[in-house]
């Protein structure tokens, strides 16, 4: 079983990197890119049976620092 | 009195800090490994040093503040022991959750490393004893991760209850309110961007952070 643990900064927090970004596909001539948000995935190789509860915990306790970050899970079979 | 240092692998400003400890309380620190799970009986003092700790894998000390020390550390600051963290001690701290809040990428992207013109909050901490409120002093940073953040009712929390013990003087890295260190509740763990190990003898240009060790150890003393 395999789950992929998305990570991005909250709404308010600034990110320098997005906006690094943000700017250099302006300098290669990308027009209308209103802003960019850089972000993480992390994949697991997970145990089958390995509990939502235990992936939630392991998001909580290291993957994602929650006082700037949200994460999403998705599971894939 | 007893002293300790944190070692992790990526640590780079463990054997300054000991060498700050050692000037100040006379005797040489610990240097405790990340894998230890135990430290010194009754240690007052613990350092953990700046660097990059684990490479800044995922966050910038999200690792070390899971490592099997960091356990006893946090037994120990909750005994009293004084906990300094300075740079990626710091963040360390703060990933466990020791102290609020984090710290995020310098707001304009860029590592940064100078000195900074520091003002002293709070001059009745144990750390800052040495120092006159509103003080202005000069510590280098040497950073890519200072920029602290928390939301405003725990900024507006430690600035109440006065435990922002450092600020920059101007805007250095995009921090919260130009805080520069903070303190736990208790006030006895303090975690702080700036490096005041690299300037405690003439030879490195200026003295201004000796006195946080001077006055770490006459808390210390004071206390026993």
């Amino acid at each position: 079983m395999k789950a992929r643990i998305f990570v991005t900064l909250k709404g308010g927090v600034l990110d320098p990197q997005g906006k690094a970004i943000h700017h250099a596909l302006e300098g290669l001539g990308f027009g209308g890119v209103n802003d960019v948000r850089a972000g993480k995935l992390i994949e697991l190789d997970l145990a089958d049976g390995t509990s939502d509860e235990d992936i939630d915990a392991m998001c909580r306790k290291l993957l994602a620092n929650t006082v700037i970050e949200n994460y999403r899970i998705e599971k894939v079979a | 009195m007893k002293s300790a240092v944190i070692v992790f692998p990526g640590s780079n400003c463990d054997r300054d800090l000991a060498v700050a400890f050692e000037a100040a309380t006379g005797a040489r620190p610990a240097m405790v490994w990340h894998r230890d799970t135990e430290l010194p009986d009754d240690i007052d003092l613990i350092g953990v040093p700046g660097g990059f700790s684990y490479g800044d894998y995922l966050r910038s000390g999200a690792m070390a503040a899971r490592s099997p020390v960091m356990q006893a550390v946090a037994k120990a600051a909750d005994r009293g022991a004084f906990v300094l963290g300075i740079c990626n001690g710091f963040q360390v701290l703060t990933e466990s959750g020791l102290l609020p809040g984090a710290l995020l990428r310098n707001a304009d992207g860029h590592f940064i490393c100078r000195d900074v013109a520091l003002t002293v909050e709070n001059a009745q901490s144990a750390f800052t004893s040495r120092y006159e409120a509103g003080e202005s002093i000069t510590f280098p940073v040497a950073h890519h991760d200072g920029n602290y953040c928390a939301d405003d009712a725990t900024l507006d929390r430690l600035e109440g209850e006065g435990r922002v013990a450092l600020r920059y003087a101007e805007s250095v890295n995009g921090s919260a309110r130009n805080i520069a260190g903070i303190l736990n509740d208790a006030g006895n763990v303090l975690g702080m961007m700036p490096h005041p190990e690299r300037v405690i003898e003439p030879a490195h240009g200026s003295t201004d952070g000796k006195r946080l060790f001077q006055g770490l150890v006459e808390g210390l003393l004071a206390r026993a």
